[in-house]
């Protein structure tokens, strides 16, 4: 059984529930020779659809250029989409300009990979939080001076006077990374992207920012992008997850049922490569699929994992791109495996 | 010293000189390694972890304050050495290391394959073919194909160039390999990936390890034994087994449920606080700010207690605080 999951605009519309609605995204970077003349495209993010509730929380997991950025900066509109659209709150946001960006951008924070690097090293917490604030119109400099504290408090930066004056380098990976959330949450947005906000901290504060990140989305009933290519941490408050792999989406459902009945290869690799601590793993080798992920220049046919998959099905897999199958009610997968009805992996 | 074993650090010390005083990065640290084993070495960033390898091949930088103690590699003690003997006799030859980034610290100007052949030219004495053919080899046994000898390390995937980097340590056939954080940085199935060619390594040629890692879970795919650093010094040295099963010091029982796991309802914890800085670090026991078991005894330096032939650095395993706690439990039970 495959189905369509294509959905009108009108539709999203009507159900306000719905706060992002990604269609047949697809998000390419032109491959220029000398600057001018195209040699190609860069795949990566390709026919990518799905929705996102107020005050949910869903994980992507995959691999480092398998497109996760690619899609999170296009939510973002740091990047345009290629083809396809993105709504938010029913509108369709995927060529607005000027007041209307200015609004949405607002309306979306974003916490990335590397507090250091995203943090301007030669200006104070203060000052750091007090610029969004001033880009948006908050005039009043005293409002702007409560929301910073306010703000500060929020990510227990506390007491707040030991930080408004702090430069970056003075603070610890961990308080950084609070400070890039607070000036995330200042403008008080509807959705938060993190970009594994926790994969440069060490696992004691790893813990500490998930739980501040988990406590904000519930308090603020925000909507969260958790990008990840730790599935242990997923667990951790996403209530969804999207496995992708080469720019597409290959798997999506709730995450006890991915850990539980993982269907397509790649996301039963990916949890068979994740170590939990055991003396008894240095006895034996992990059964891991070879070779890396593709060129998203030019990716294999048909199914882009064929080439490292041990359950290829030959004149099949190869040839033609596996179809959205939904084997289990709510968990999708695009695998040809599931073709004829299958609802489990196959031992 | 008995013929298992390979390595014995006895008292290193490694202490950098800043404008705002000496950063104690290694302290009094002791440490033993057995031939064709693998011990980890792990603690949180900026504990000294790196120093501590450095000082043991003796890469070290301009601010050295201080460098002293002893390290035994077969009988011999290295840091009695002149530079250039160490060059000759241990670096490469006896120990080599995979540093921290390494598959970002190629050269790039070099053809892989070259780069992996060099130090057999320099330090077996091989001409450039066999060099280039033990190259070849190398380049199987880590997984990357041979055709890749000819290319530069920026065409190459960073697990590839990782790879380079390891073949490279392998090459010249040292009997201890330090491996520095050798898959922090690596997607989780080229981390799997190359976790089974070190172990394949270990298993096929009697090679043993020093891991460096702060990545818990990943390094229980390589330990026999674990060494827990905080702060600059050891405070527990375990068997894998007993380690990941129950560590002992209350910092290594923290670090433990610290790690999120895959299934199971148990919510990983944090530790509060933070390690205390090495320019001046507190007299005590280093952990006592964090610790939810300190007691009075704690503000003096602990010294290394044996518990079951392990050495935990905490007063928790006196004899006197056990017997202590042991009669005020039976008490506790008895009433
Ligand atoms: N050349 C140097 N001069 C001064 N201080 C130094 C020098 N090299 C390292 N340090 C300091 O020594 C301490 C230990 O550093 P080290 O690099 O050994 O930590 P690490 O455990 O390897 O950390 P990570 O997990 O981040 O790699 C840190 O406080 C660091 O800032
Ligand atoms: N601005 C760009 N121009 C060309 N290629 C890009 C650009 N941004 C990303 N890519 C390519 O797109 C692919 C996906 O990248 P990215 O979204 O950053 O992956 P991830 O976040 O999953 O690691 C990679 O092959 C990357 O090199
Ligand atoms: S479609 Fe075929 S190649 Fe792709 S994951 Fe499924 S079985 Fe493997
Ligand atoms: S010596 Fe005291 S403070 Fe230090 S780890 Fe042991 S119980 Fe905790
Ligand atoms: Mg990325
Ligand atoms: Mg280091």
């Amino acid at each position: 059984m495959s189905i369509d999951v294509k959905a009108t605009p009108e539709r999203v519309q009507a159900d306000s529930d719905i706060l992002i609605s990604v269609e047949n995204l697809h998000v390419w970077f032109e491959l220029k020779k000398w600057g001018f003349s195209h040699v190609g495209w860069v795949r990566a993010v390709d026919n990518v659809t799905f929705q996102l509730k107020r005050g949910e929380a869903i994980a992507i997991v995959g691999e480092s250029g398998c497109g996760k950025s690619s899609l999170m900066k296009t939510l973002l509109l740091l990047n345009r989409p290629h083809k396809g659209s993105v709504f938010f709150e029913g509108q369709d946001i995927s060529n607005i300009k000027g007041k209307a960006l200015k609004w949405y951008r607002s309306q979306v924070g974003y916490v990335q990979q590397d507090p250091y690097g995203a943090l301007p090293p030669f200006m104070p917490v203060h000052r750091i939080l007090e610029e969004p604030l001033i880009i948006n119109g908050v005039k009043d400099k005293h409002e702007r001076d409560e929301r910073i504290r306010q703000a500060l408090q929020e990510v227990a930066l506390t007491p707040v006077e030991d930080f408004l004056n702090k430069y970056p380098h003075m603070l610890s990976g961990g308080q950084q990374q609070r400070v890039v959330i607070a000036r995330a949450m200042i403008l008080e947005p509807k959705l938060l992207v993190a970009d594994e906000p926790v994969s440069m901290l060490d696992a004691s504060v790893r813990v500490e920012i998930l739980r501040l990140l988990r406590k904000l989305q519930e308090e603020h009933n925000l909507s969260v992008m958790y990008i990840t290519h730790d599935l242990s941490t997923v667990r951790f408050f996403s209530e969804r997850i999207f496995v992708m792999y080469a720019g597409k989406l290959v798997e999506q459902t709730h995450i006890e049922e991915l850990l539980n009945n993982p269907l397509h290869p790649y996301t039963k690799a990916l949890l068979t490569g994740t170590s939990v601590p055991d003396a008894a793993n240095a006895t034996h080798l992990k059964e891991v699929p070879p070779g890396e992920p593709p060129s998203l220049v030019n990716p294999p046919n048909g199914c882009r994992f064929h080439p490292r998959c041990a359950h290829a099905i030959a004149g099949v897999c190869d040839v033609k791109e596996p179809l959205h199958f939904e084997p289990v009610p709510g968990h999708f997968v695009n695998c040809w495996l599931y073709e004829d009805g299958r609802t489990s992996f196959p031992e | 010293m008995n013929d298992q074993t390979l390595l014995q650090i006895r008292d290193l010390v490694l202490y950098f000189k800043t404008s705002r005083g000496d950063v104690q990065a290694v302290d009094h640290v002791n440490l033993q390694l057995h031939k064709n084993k693998a011990v980890v070495i792990l603690g949180e960033s900026g504990c000294g972890k790196s120093s501590m390898a450095k000082a043991i091949l003796r890469l070290l930088p301009r601010n050295v304050s201080q460098y002293h103690g002893q390290v035994l590699i077969d009988d011999l003690d290295v840091m009695t050495l002149s530079d250039e003997d160490f060059r000759r006799q241990v670096r490469w030859v006896k120990m080599s290391m995979v540093p921290q980034a390494a598959m970002n610290a190629l050269n790039p100007v070099l053809r892989a394959g070259d780069q992996v052949a060099e130090p057999a030219m320099i330090h077996l004495g091989l001409s450039k073919d066999e060099a280039f053919d033990l190259a070849r080899e190398m380049f199987q046994n880590v997984g990357v194909p041979v055709d890749f000898l000819t290319r530069y390390p920026f065409e190459l995937s960073g697990g590839m160039r990782q790879r380079v980097a390891i073949a490279m340590a392998l090459i010249t056939h040292p009997q201890l390999i330090i491996l520095d954080e050798p898959t922090s940085a690596l997607d989780l199935l080229t981390q799997a990936n190359i976790m089974n060619v070190l172990k394949k390594i270990k298993w096929e040629t009697g090679t043993s390890y020093i891991l460096i890692t702060h990545d818990i879970a990943t390094s229980s795919e390589l330990a026999d034994e674990v060494a827990v650093m905080y702060a600059g010094q050891i405070v527990e040295v375990n068997d894998a087994k007993s380690f990941f099963a129950q560590p002992l010091h209350p910092y290594s029982q923290k670090l433990m449920a610290s790690v999120p796991r895959l299934y199971g309802d148990e919510e990983p914890d944090f530790i509060p606080g933070r390690p205390p800085s090495l320019l001046h670090p507190p007299t005590g026991c280093r952990f006592a700010d964090r610790c939810h078991l300190r007691f009075d005894k704690c503000d003096q330096e602990p010294p290394t207690f044996w518990v079951d032939g392990h050495p935990v650095k905490c007063w928790l395993y006196e004899k006197d605080h056990q017997a202590a706690s042991y009669t005020s439990s039976e008490a506790g039970d008895a009433s």
